[in-house]
Parts: C-alpha cells; structure tokens; sequence
C-alpha cells in the first residue's frame, strides 16, 4: 500500500486486494439490503488514506486486561465495524489506536498500532499528532457547550494553534451532510441542534482537521432512526477520503455500512472478515451464535 | 375488565402525604421568618440616614456634633475588597483546576484538599491576627496598618471558598468534553483554558461571589490590619477605612445619631452586594449562548 504508485493504479490495488471480490462478485455489492448504495460510486477512491495495522495489541483498566493479544488491520478507505457483547473491548480497541485510552487513570496499552508505517506508541511520536491524524466520534453527541456551531467545527483547528478559515469550515460541514441545514444560522450555539445534527456536527468537526482514519464509537445508538440512516449513508460517502472504524451494538448496522467486520469477545478477537461472510458463513460458531442472535 | 381496574389511592397514604408536604411548607416558612425581619430591620432603622451627604461626607468622630456620613467606609471596602479579589480568584481558582485537570487523585492533591478544608473552618479573626502579626506589627513595607494588609487578611478568608466551588463547578463539567478535545489532538492546556473554563465559567462567578460577599462583610480581620479611621483615601498604603468596621464602631455607642449611621452603613452593604449580584448574573446571561 505504501509503494508509489499512481493513482489509477492504486485504486486497481485496492480492489485487488478488496476480499469482497471473491464473496460477492461486485465491489458494490456491501450488503444486499442497502440500495442506496449503488447510487454512489463506492470504488472512487477521492483520497488514499492509509490503513491501521493493530498488532499485539494489549489493554488494561488497572488490573483489568480487557483487551488480550489482539492483531487486526483495518484497511484503507474502508469502513470496518467492531461488534460484539458489552465488555468486550471494542470501545477500548477503537480508544488504543488514537491513544485516549491512556487518558483514563490507570489504564495502559502495550503492542503496536501503525497508521502509515508509524507506531503511534513509539516514544518519539506525540500525541498531539496521533490524534490530529485520527479523528474520533463518541458514542453521545458532545458539541462544546460554548461555542457556536462555526466555533465548534472549527476547534480542532483553533485547540491546535490553528487558524480557521470559513472555507475549511463549510468543507467539514458539506461533508459532514450538514451544510444545508445551519448554513444560515453558524453564529448560533451548538447544543441547540437535534441530536442527529449534533451528532454530525461533532463528525464535521472531527474532518475539520482532515484527518486519515475516523474512529466513531457507537456513533448512532443515541439516536432515532432518520438520523442513524443519515449517518450511515455518511459513512459511505467518507470512505473515499478516509478509513473507518466503526463499534456499533447494532448488527443490522454492521451489515448495512462495514466493508469489513471483526467480531469481539472477552477482550480477544474471534472472528475478522468480510462482513458478507461474518454474517453468513462465519468460521467460528460463537460468531455464528452472536450474529443470529443467541447471546449478547 | 374489573380485575384490571387501577385500585383508588390509600387514604392512609393520602393523609401521610399531605402531612409531609405541610411540614416542609411550615420549614420553609420559618426559615424565611428570620430573612425578612432582617430585610426589615434594616429598611426601618437604616433608610432614615440616608441622604445625599450621607454617602459624600467621611465620618467626623464627633460624639455630639453632626457625625458625618460614611463615604471613606464605602471607598474603603471597595479597594480592599476589590485587592482581595484579585489576589485570591487566580490562586484560588488555579489551585482548583491543578486539583481537578491535574492533581486529581494524588497525594499532593489530597494534602491540598485537607488544608483547603481547615482553611474554611478558621475564624476569620485567626487570619486578622496572623496577618497583624507577620505584616503590621513588623512594620512590613514601611507601614504599620494600611489597606494591602486588610486586602490580604481578606484574601487568605476568600481562597479556601474559591477554590471549594471552583473545584465543585469544575467537576462538573463533563468529561465527555474534555475527550472531544483530546480527541481532537488539543494539549491538556489549551483543552482547560478553551474548552474546561468556559463551560465552567457561569457557576465560577456564583462561587467568587460568594467569597467577595463574605469577605465584604467580614469585621474582624480589617479591626487589625487596616484599622478605623475617618478619613477617606484611594492609597492602599494608609490605613482605611471600611463599613463593617464602621458599623462595629458605631453600634455601640450611647448615642442615637451614630447607631443609625451603623444602620444606614449596614444597608448601605447589603445594597453594594446585591447590586454586585445582580450585575454578575445580567453579565453572565448577556455572555452565555443559550
């Protein structure tokens, strides 16, 4: 993936690589149920971002190991969920890679996480930087309470000692599907959006700062319906610019969105493919058992 | 149908609930009691001093002739107030963020908490006594008594209520905002001073307030550092006066003209803080987005 290539050509390696190919025959073809799909083009890769390589990767809460071992690549451009029960260190695996988890006391990581042939846990990496390349969305909508819907999406621009410039900021809105719906109304608070908007509010401001790879954590369980198409559908159309993590509870979710998906139990992985397969065919019967409803 | 029916309210319970809202309503009642009597008093007794000259002429001391007004008293809690303010919110309030962002729970921080809380529980004329003893009776700065030393006395009151609410309102301030700042690759800094701070801010003046109307009316602490005279002056450097001690002076007095300029001054107190209340909450409502 790092070779030098042109463009053309690296678009070609990417579905060469797509696993897909092989199950469903059409790089179209995520999910049977989602249509909408079709009416993009998801081969057109408008930015290559570079893929997460998790290797190893152990996590603690004090003496709590609750992610064991685990070694999983997320590819480039495109989205991969992470589904499993509660307290299976999906949260805490998306958390490792733009190292919030060290955020919390007591908690640490070990392993390797290379985002562009660079260990993010290496010593000469900062932090700062880590996070700037990876976005992140939470699980609630969390716009800063202060600042008007302009100053929220352009504070990861200002909290990083940059400037913010209007074009930058109806780039993120645009692509973050709210554009639309504030432009007319940027000088007013955040908290006063519906919680969907809210929600891609915090995603805008999370591609503000552009970053490669976007992490979002559960990012439609606290919203109604509408809105969680609206992100899904957003999910598609990020792709072509970005990498993907995806944890959601919601496997019909997992189905609709993930190119790829990785099925987390106990803190260990069990099960990683392409997300036709996982929810079909998988491998291990305790993927099988989860995915249809059995446990969790 | 019928064995679905929602059955009528326990009249037993209905009374017990009755009763308990009674009791709470007649609490309320009587705690108010003593606020509007005070209220009251006050208008009574102090309305009459009040006059123009009352607030634009100094005391005279004198016992039998006209006892002046109160002038230097108001220019005098002002100043000393106002210093202690501005020594007392930075610390108070950059102790509290380095005990909520960064302290957390180490043992630094509960040390600092401990003493935060001793600190409250001083009376407040230890802190008069302590500040007589280290900066006036040692002549520190040149002078004796003087109104950077009442300033001090009120700050060293005023840091432990700062830092307790500023320390309150910062955890509050949810966590989710403070990762949604990490996130986006902030330092710790920047995320407390953009992000921490602004959201604190409404419920962080709340607490200052508190502190600058307690230190306002505090007596004790200026009786030996600042002392009481009759002349006004914008010099910290010289002794001041101030309305408390002014009320404390004249209240006792054998002489009925002088108790009601202790009234007046008294009203004159309880009117500079709710005004300043006031103020603060139309500011915060104008500055906050809602």
């Amino acid at each position: 993936m790092s070779d030098d290539v042109t463009p053309r050509t690296r678009e070609d390696q990417v579905y060469r690589d797509d696993p897909r190919l092989e199950v469903s025959g059409s790089p179209q073809h995520v999910a049977p149920e989602t249509p909408r799909v079709e009416q993009r083009e998801p081969g057109r890769i408008v930015r290559k971002a570079p893929p997460v390589v998790l290797e190893r990767l152990n996590a603690w809460y004090g003496g709590m190991h609750s992610v064991r071992d685990l070694t999983l690549t997320f590819e480039a451009n495109k989205a991969t969920a992470l589904i499993g029960p509660s307290g299976s260190g999906k949260s805490t695996v998306v958390r490792c890679i733009n190292r919030m988890h060290e955020e919390i006391p007591g908690a640490r990581a070990e392993g390797r996480v290379t985002l562009d042939e660079v260990d993010v846990y290496d010593a000469k990496v900062d932090v700062v930087a880590v996070r700037r390349s990876i976005g992140m969305v939470f699980q609630k909508p969390n716009p800063f309470p202060t600042m008007s819907i302009y100053d929220n999406v352009g504070a990861g621009l200002k909290l990083t000692a940059r400037k913010v410039e209007h074009e930058q900021v109806e780039r993120a809105l645009r692509g973050a599907g709210l554009w639309e719906e504030v432009k007319d109304r940027l000088d007013q608070p955040g908290i006063g959006l519906s919680g969907g908007q809210q929600q891609r509010l915090c995603i805008a401001r999370a591609l503000a700062v552009e970053p490669d790879v976007l992490l979002m954590d559960e990012p439609a369980s606290a919203l109604d319906p509408i809105s969680t198409l609206k992100i899904e559908e957003l999910v598609e159309e990020l792709k072509h610019s970005i990498t993907i993590v995806i944890v959601t509870h919601n496997m019909q979710q997992a189905a609709r969105v993930a190119d790829s998906t990785a099925f987390m139990l106990n803190g260990e992985l069990v099960e990683h493919g392409p997300t036709t397969k996982i929810f079909t065919n998988p491998d291990d019967t305790r993927t099988e058992e989860y995915v249809t409803g059995k446990f969790g | 149908m019928s064995s679905f029916s929602i059955e009528s309210v326990n009249p037993r319970r209905r009374r017990t609930d009755k009763v308990a809202r009674g009791v709470v309503l007649a609490l309320t009642l009587i705690a108010i009691v003593p606020l509007v009597l005070v209220v009251y008093y006050l208008l009574k007794q102090g309305l009459g001093a009040i006059s123009w000259s009352f607030f634009t002429t100094d005391p005279t001391g004198s016992f039998l002739g006209d006892p002046g007004g109160v002038k230097s008293a108001i220019i005098g809690t002002v100043m000393m107030v106002g210093l202690a303010t501005i020594f007392a919110v930075p610390i108070g309030v950059g102790v509290a963020i380095w005990l909520v962002e960064f302290g957390r729970e180490s043992k630094l921080a509960h040390a600092v908490r401990y003493f935060i809380d001793v600190m409250t529980g001083v009376p407040s004329i230890v802190f008069g006594l302590f500040v007589y003893i280290t900066l006036v009776t040692s002549g520190f700065g040149g002078t004796s008594f003087a109104g950077w030393k009442g300033s001090v006395a009120l700050a060293l009151l005023m840091l432990p209520v700062v830092t307790r609410s500023a320390e309150v309102v910062l955890l509050l301030v949810p966590n989710t905002l403070r990762e949604a700042s990490y996130a986006l690759g902030a330092p710790r800094w920047r995320t407390v001073l953009r992000v921490v701070l602004p959201a604190a801010l409404p419920g962080m003046i709340t607490g200052i307030l508190l502190a600058v109307a307690r230190a306002a009316g505090e007596t004790a602490p200026l009786l030996f550092t600042a002392a009481v005279v009759n002349d006004s002056t914008f010099n910290l450097d010289e002794r001041m006066n101030s309305l408390p001690a002014l009320i404390f002076q004249n209240v006792g007095q054998a002489q009925d003209r002088l108790v009601q300029i202790a009234w007046g001054a008294a009203l004159t107190l309880v009117a500079m803080i709710l005004i300043l209340t006031l103020l603060a909450r139309l500011i915060q409502r104008r500055s906050r987005l809602s």
